[in-house]
């Protein structure tokens, strides 16, 4: 699928619906509101380990079974795999992201997410997001 | 039990049900189409669409922007849903300050990409995978992001 930017309406209805209870998750457990982030990064609610956990099990159940039980997605195309690298720009990156979310308890899920729950100050971090990323592009070598 | 209350005080079901919602997310993008479904990648790839230097069209960015954008909008979507159906329907405000909204989020941006993934790309897809590299990532922004939340606590409202 990567190489075929054109979708089929059955792979948009799925893109949409993992996105939709991803969203409904974050919503649920109240990850959309800075303010129980923050409290969780200043050692007062650790609910987060409890979402990070979750939703890492079930992750890891899927990421290891599903390409050993089916040949590939039920959609066709193949599994992909997330590769991460350790390097100084993993570092310095990881580093600063943890500032800027340590300084306004919103990160990229939440600040999507938040924007169907009504919370329009959100758009200031979405924004800030945006532009950050656009900075980070700037100043990269392809 | 007390330990439990001052753990969670506003209670540790919602946290876990949210996070199985989530992971459920994360699995039914693989099930259907494969795909790895991390949240900041969208940030860049859809710079893609209005910018022509080589940094945001590289395949990696010109070739996921679709389907990044449909997985951005079920976000909003999903969160729309519990905001209808199991909310009280106010809707949510926070009392961040607008600078550090901004200026937090162009960290979060910025550093996000710079090291190739958040709290879902490496928190939750990349521990989901074993990479030991995101298990570093996390260690990383968890630390600088508790230093920070805690300094700025002084300060803040």
């Amino acid at each position: 699928m990567s190489s075929a930017p054109k979708m089929t309406l059955g792979q948009f209805l799925a893109v949409l619906a993992g996105g939709a209870l991803f969203g409904f998750g974050l919503a649920l457990s109240t990850m959309v509101r800075p303010e129980v982030v923050l409290s969780f990064l200043r050692f007062q609610d650790f609910g987060l380990i409890l979402v990070m956990g979750g939703a890492v099990v079930v992750t890891l159940l899927a990421y290891l079974l599903l390409p050993r039980l089916l040949g590939q997605p039920l959609l066709g195309g193949y599994f992909h795999q997330h590769v991460a690298h350790w390097n100084r720009d993993t570092l310095v990156g990881s580093a600063l992201f943890g500032v800027g979310w340590g300084l306004c308890g919103v990160c990229p899920g939440p600040a999507i997410a938040g924007l169907g729950t009504g919370n329009w100050s959100l758009l200031w971090a979405l924004a800030g997001i945006a532009l950050g990323a656009l900075v980070q592009g700037l100043r990269a070598k392809a | 039990m007390d330990s439990t209350l001052s753990l969670f005080p506003l209670g540790w079901q919602h946290y876990l049900l949210g996070g199985l919602f989530i992971g459920a997310g994360v699995a039914l993008l693989f099930v259907f189409t494969g795909l790895v479904g991390g949240m900041s990648s969208v940030f860049s790839s859809t710079w893609s669409y209005l910018l022509r230097q080589p940094y945001f069209q590289q395949a990696r960015y010109t070739g996921s922007r679709g389907w990044r954008l449909v997985y951005a909008a079920g976000l909003v979507l999903g969160a729309l849903l519990w905001w209808l159906g199991f909310s009280d329907g106010t809707p949510l405000t926070t009392e961040v300050p607008v600078w550090a909204l901004l200026v937090g989020g162009f960290l979060v941006g910025y550093g996000a990409r710079l090291g190739n993934g958040c709290t879902s790309g490496h928190g939750i897809c990349g521990l989901g995978s074993l990479q030991w590299p995101s298990l570093l990532a996390v260690l990383t922004f968890m630390a600088t992001a508790f230093i920070t939340a805690n300094l700025a606590a002084g300060w803040m409202v």
